[in-house]
């Protein structure tokens, strides 16, 4: 049901559209640590380790750490079709933009409201980089 | 965002599909970013990694008929010559490492194979409008020197090669520059280790903003310390620019760092105790070791002489191999020099044009290996060896053991 689904406004960096289940990462990542066969967080002490970011909707606080292997995260990520469905990014970088271009994985910023306090772990989300909109179903 | 009609016409397609590719990454920045336009650079630096991500991007642009306008110099993969003397890699992981350079090669790069440019292979000059990547190199040639790039990513640097252009926004513009964030230190500066032991606790305060260090004692860094410090800040944050009171070059007083703007109350007070607390989460680890790995950042050659000086002509155990990555130019000054074959005959050995994080160095991979950088041990993380990290005399003394304390 569409009409319990609350609507923000969002700004498109890189186009496109995606759903899924919500994970929440309040940290920023170097998507180098993480396991491209499963999308799973490898890195220490990390606020989503253990967590897969898979075909997920990846609220993300940054990127963080090196130039080239940021790229490299994404790309392995890309070839084995485990990149999230779309980023939510809510400190934008240039290193994390970049990456998200080369293999045209949806991302936003600028979500109305903080994306922390409006989306939680396994809630239903739905991003449309091109109308710049994000559709939130709380996980009942 | 003003784009003249020659890089339209570019986005467009119309000088082929590489060049265009390139435009688009720059555009995408630009958008992203507020930028008002593109401006022309004259200097760039690759952070090439010989990983499947960087070079497929090159071979993009190559196969697209690019080729770069200014030339950027490049950071290691590894030397395929003289590695596979001693270690094996599979045909994929070789044939990776050729396709790497060939990509280079053609799209005209200078190949440096360095990852600290702004020390030797490419300086830039104060206030120079550049395009640098490699994380460790962006706070460098900010920070240290006062150039100006932004947190460019290895495929935004070659885009920025391949058009000779970056976007105008961020650390090319005054007001970005200036500090946000105050943190004191009163702390014993004593050797570079210590200052990338800083540089990690000041990146995880810091996050992507632009730290302001006000030091209780004087401090005079070198090119080591200034490269350790910016490499560990932006591995646990995202630091593109710091100031460092009295140091820096934009920073001769704490009014001009905040650039006139209220100077903040210190977010943070690092002392001696904060420095150890750091070091202690970080090198948990101890027990027999197989590899002691130094050179991430590279070595310089005065790095080079202080490992033999600590070493007071013991051996290395021969349960160990130990390894110096060095800037290609340090490494044949060595040579020149016989301090190669010096540090040679105790069993130390040095390599140029190469990084830690490739895969001629997977028969270590399972036991605990040793480094003074806590970047080393964070990026061999993901290639399965476990790192302890010490200072350099700490090394040394495990290595001559085999085995860490």
């Amino acid at each position: 049901m569409a009409d319990d689904m609350k609507v923000y406004k969002c700004r498109k960096i890189v186009k496109g559209s995606g759903c899924g289940e919500a994970v929440v990462s309040t940290d920023a990542m170097c998507f180098y640590l993480t396991d491209p066969q499963t999308g799973v967080v490898i890195e220490r002490n990390h606020a989503i380790h253990g967590k897969s970011i898979a075909n997920k909707i990846l609220v993300l606080k940054s990127g963080k750490g090196s130039s080239v292997v940021q790229v490299d995260g994404f790309y392995q990520l890309w070839v084995k079709n485990n990149l999230p469905k779309a980023i939510i990014l809510r400190d934008t970088e240039p290193v994390i933009v970049s990456s998200a271009v080369m293999v045209g994985c949806p991302m936003v910023d600028r979500m109305e409201g903080d994306p922390f306090a409006e989306i939680k772990d396994g809630d239903y989300v739905e991003v449309d980089a091109d109308k710049g909109e994000i559709k939130v179903r709380k996980k009942s | 965002m003003y784009l003249t009609d020659e890089e339209k016409r570019i986005l467009d397609g119309g000088e082929g599909p590489g060049k265009q590719k390139a435009m688009e990454m720059l555009y995408a920045l630009g958008l992203t970013f507020d930028a008002e336009k593109l401006i022309p650079i004259k200097r760039a630096h690759v952070a090439l990694s010989g990983q499947e991500g960087d070079t497929y991007w090159c071979e993009l642009l190559v196969s697209g008929g690019a080729t770069c306008a200014v030339p950027p110099t490049t950071n290691p993969y590894w030397d395929t010559d003289y590695l596979t003397k001693f270690y094996d890699v599979t045909p994929e992981e070789f044939d990776l490492a050729k396709r790497t350079g060939d990509a280079y090669r053609k799209i005209g790069a200078k190949l440096t194979y360095h990852c600290a440019p702004g020390v030797c292979t490419n300086v830039p000059f104060f206030g120079e409008h550049i395009a640098f990547s490699e994380s460790s190199a962006t706070p460098y040639v900010n920070g240290a020197l006062g150039a100006r790039s932004n947190r460019e990513s290895s495929i935004s640097a070659l885009a920025a090669g391949v058009i000779g252009k970056t976007p105008y926004y961020g650390l090319h513009i005054d007001e970005n520059r200036r500090g946000d964030l105050l943190i004191e230190v009163d702390a014993d500066m004593k050797e570079c280790y210590d200052w990338g032991i800083l540089g990690y606790c000041v990146g995880r305060i810091a996050g992507s903003h632009n730290p302001v260090l006000k030091f209780r004692n004087k401090v005079t860094p070198g090119p080591e310390d200034f490269l350790y410090f910016g490499a560990e800040a932006a591995t646990s944050g995202a630091v593109a620019m710091y100031h460092m009171i009295g140091v820096t070059p934009e920073a001769p007083t704490i009014e001009a760092a905040f650039g006139g703007k209220k100077i903040p109350t210190a977010a943070a007070v690092i002392t001696d105790k904060t420095l150890a607390d750091e070091e202690a989460t970080l090198t948990a680890n101890t027990g027999d070791i197989n590899l002691v790995m130094l050179g991430c950042p590279h070595y310089t050659y005065s790095q080079m002489l202080e490992v033999e000086r600590l070493f007071k002509d013991r051996h290395v155990s021969n349960s160990v191999a130990f390894w110096i990555l060095g800037e290609s130019g340090a490494v044949e000054l060595a040579e020149r020099s016989h301090l190669r074959q010096r540090l040679e005959l105790l069993g130390v050995r040095m390599v140029g044009d190469t990084c830690i994080d490739e895969p001629c160095w997977k028969s270590f991979e399972g036991h605990l290996g040793l480094t003074d950088s806590p970047k080393c041990a964070y990026y061999r993380e993901r290639r399965g060896q476990p790192f302890a990290i010490r200072r350099l005399s700490d090394c040394v003394e495990a290595a001559i053991k085999g085995r860490l304390d």
